[in-house]
């Protein structure tokens, strides 16, 4: 007897919870990433990201669940091709992807054939939106960071005679220089001395020497963290003390393996997110994602959290429904996307026509081994 | 004052080449071929010593001591299994295992240690020499690089002069079949000189690392081949050539990029490469080869 009744306790349970879910909004929301391969590390972050935002949404119970489709693409185009079509088998309504810039070129043109709505957190080469009115980005563009740099060295002072020391065989790099130095002129800033380097050189004394000669008292460093390092250790060695400005390539130096973090005591960046950050809400994520996965978030996690929030404000008011197809909701996406303002880990955020992402970037400097917002 | 400086730096990154390139030109001189894995032995040979800094706490005595055995070991192995079956094939064969050789290494590198980038511990905590009120300044580790190049080069050529395997060496250079029928055991001579070279190659890791502290897969492989275009500058086969070539190439590449373009560094450095082909095709040391008719 006890038996049936407890049957029939579950099943009603499941009726009502049935019954409750044919109520709410189910959003399916496909995310592309590499999660194998060179790059594994982020579409790991993103997929993570966007699945922690999924959960949070769908357990908070006002009326939505999400769903996402994840697929792998390896970071290559064609893989991303694959992935894309089987999320869009699976029903997918709308793309939180690609995260790598090259798949992104590639599907990027496929979804706007097919009208299909794409947000990509971290592909940041301006060639992912041009000409598609349906993909967005949710980082900073590489030619973003290198005029917000300029502006926030004018507007801080932060420095009168700059060196810039970039990587002339990298576009993330060279991109971002060609901005700053554009920017800097239209702002009167004196750059005293620019030199370069490649992804194969050894040896950055003349580089770090050059700045020092030219007597700069800021050397912004619109390059990865790896290279980042071997001039913080040249610099040190020919007790040259200026600011250090970088941007998001520098975030990772302070878990370089070996590297002496006393070295950078000062440097600042510009980045978008920081696990360190002490908002409560940054503090959950990082706290829920370290009890998943056993590690820190990176921006990409971030990022592909933001895209997840971003897409489903968006998705409320264009008014989706949880039967619509993708390519008739694409357009109502747009505008909605025009019309949204959104607050999420990575900042305050609103989008341009042309599916560029305008949100203030955060100056950080590392103090005590650690990240702190500039004002602090 | 900044021409002071960029002699000193042009020295101290020369005298990586000329130890690495003292490695390549050795080989070369006995054995007659390219060992264009030599930079990824060199890679290796600094891994572990990054491994025994770093995670097993060894003293930095023993740390390059067994950098040296692996190296060694490795250089042997290397020999035996790739290059000792193609004794009798072309040159070309012999060049092109090398080059397959370097991206295995690589490869297998990025296996075991990944590819983030780890940076290099200094093995001795030593302070910077300052001059002129700490306007120039001289890297200790230039100094040890430089000291440890005359140490290599005196002892090699000691023991090429005046030992009787030193003596073996010569003779397998000189004419293979020659020595053969003398008597001399070929491959125990060229596995010898293999073992010797990759033990440098071991120290050359140990000093590269220390001066340009980072660490990774690919290390190894542009330092090797601009200590190559260094070694073919001063003669390959040559001892002193190697270190004579090594240091002008430090100087010239240094120089080029002070005073010329720094985006030009690197097309300095292999358009003199070029040069010292066309010009003198045996290098600044080498000696001229005469062709008989």
């Amino acid at each position: 007897m006890k038996k049936l009744t407890a049957l029939i306790l579950a099943l009603c349970l499941v009726l009502a919870a049935s019954a409750a879910l044919a109520e709410d909004l189910v959003l399916k929301i496909g995310h592309i990433g590499p999660q194998t391969g060179d790059a594994a590390v982020y579409g790991t972050a993103t997929y993570r990201g966007a699945q922690i935002a999924a959960d949070e949404i769908s357990e908070a119970d006002n009326g939505i669940k999400v769903i996402i489709l994840n697929e792998d693409d390896s970071h290559d185009p064609e893989k991303s091709k694959n992935a894309y079509n089987s999320v869009m088998e699976q029903g997918a309504q709308m793309i939180v992807g690609t995260t790598t810039t090259g798949p992104c070129i590639e599907v990027g043109a496929l979804a706007y054939e097919e009208r299909v709505f794409m947000l990509t957190p971290s592909a940041s080469s301006t060639q992912v939106t041009e000409g598609k009115d349906n993909v967005y980005q949710l980082c900073f563009t590489d030619p973003n960071q290198g005029s917000a740099s300029a502006a926030v060295i004018n507007e801080r002072k932060l420095g009168t005679k700059i060196a810039v020391i970039y990587n002339n065989a990298d576009a993330y790099s060279t991109g971002i220089y060609q901005t700053f130095i554009d920017k800097a002129k239209e702002l009167g800033l004196e750059v005293v001395s620019t030199t370069t380097f490649t992804g194969e050189t050894t040896d950055y004394s003349v580089q770090v020497a050059a700045a020092k000669d030219a007597g700069a008292d800021l050397v912004f460093l619109p390059i990865y963290y790896t290279p980042a390092s071997q001039i913080l250790i040249a610099a040190k060695s020919i007790d040259y003390n200026p600011v250090f400005f970088g941007v998001d390539g520098m975030d990772g130096i302070l878990t370089l393996e070996g590297f002496d973090t006393s070295l950078a005591e000062g440097v600042m960046l510009l980045t978008p997110f920081v696990a360190d950050a002490k908002d409560e809400r940054t503090q959950n994520f990082v706290a829920k994602y370290n009890e998943l996965y056993k590690e820190v978030p990176n921006q990409f996690a971030a990022d592909g959290y933001d895209c997840v929030y971003a897409l489903v404000e968006a998705a409320k008011i264009a008014g989706v429904t949880s039967d619509a197809a993708a390519e008739d909701i694409c357009d109502n996406l747009i505008a909605a996307m025009q019309q949204l303002k959104i607050t999420g880990l990575t900042g305050t955020m609103t989008w341009s026509a042309n599916g560029e992402v305008d949100k203030v970037p955060t100056a950080m400097v590392i103090k005590g081994g650690e990240y702190v917002g500039l004002d602090n | 004052m900044a021409f002071l400086s960029n002699l000193v730096n042009g020295i101290s990154l020369g005298s990586i080449y000329a130890i690495i390139a003292l490695g390549y030109t050795m080989v070369y001189g006995i054995a007659k071929m390219l060992n264009f894995a030599h930079g990824d032995v060199i890679m290796v040979g600094a891994f572990i010593i990054f491994c025994g800094a770093q995670y097993w706490g060894l003293p930095p005595a023993v740390c390059i001591l067994l950098a040296m055995l692996v190296c060694t070991v490795l250089g042997m192995t290397i020999e035996k299994l790739a290059y000792k079956p193609l004794r009798k094939a072309a040159g070309l064969a012999v060049l092109i295992t090398a080059i397959g050789m370097s991206y295995l290494l690589q490869n297998t590198a990025l296996l075991i240690w990944g590819a983030n980038p780890k940076v290099f511990p200094g093995l001795f905590k030593l302070d910077t020499f300052r001059l002129f009120n700490g306007q120039l300044s001289i890297k200790p580790e230039t100094l040890i690089t430089i000291l440890a190049n005359i140490v290599i080069m005196v002892a090699l050529t000691l023991f090429i002069s005046r030992t009787k395997m030193g003596k073996a060496m010569r003779c397998v250079s000189e004419d293979r079949g020659a020595a053969e029928l003398m008597g001399i055991n070929v491959n125990r001579t060229i596995s010898v000189t293999f073992a010797i070279g990759s033990a440098l190659a071991a120290i050359a890791g140990w000093l590269l690392c220390s001066s340009y502290p980072q660490l990774m897969p690919t290390t190894g492989s542009m330092p090797g081949i601009k200590a190559f275009t260094a070694a073919v500058f001063g003669g390959i086969g040559s001892i002193p050539g190697a270190m004579l070539g090594g240091v002008l190439l430090g100087l010239i590449e240094i120089f080029g990029k002070a005073y010329i373009s720094t985006e030009l560094g690197d097309a300095i450095v292999f358009a003199v490469l070029i040069i010292v082909l066309l010009v003198r095709p045996t290098g600044l040391l080498g000696k001229p080869i005469r062709e008989k008719v």
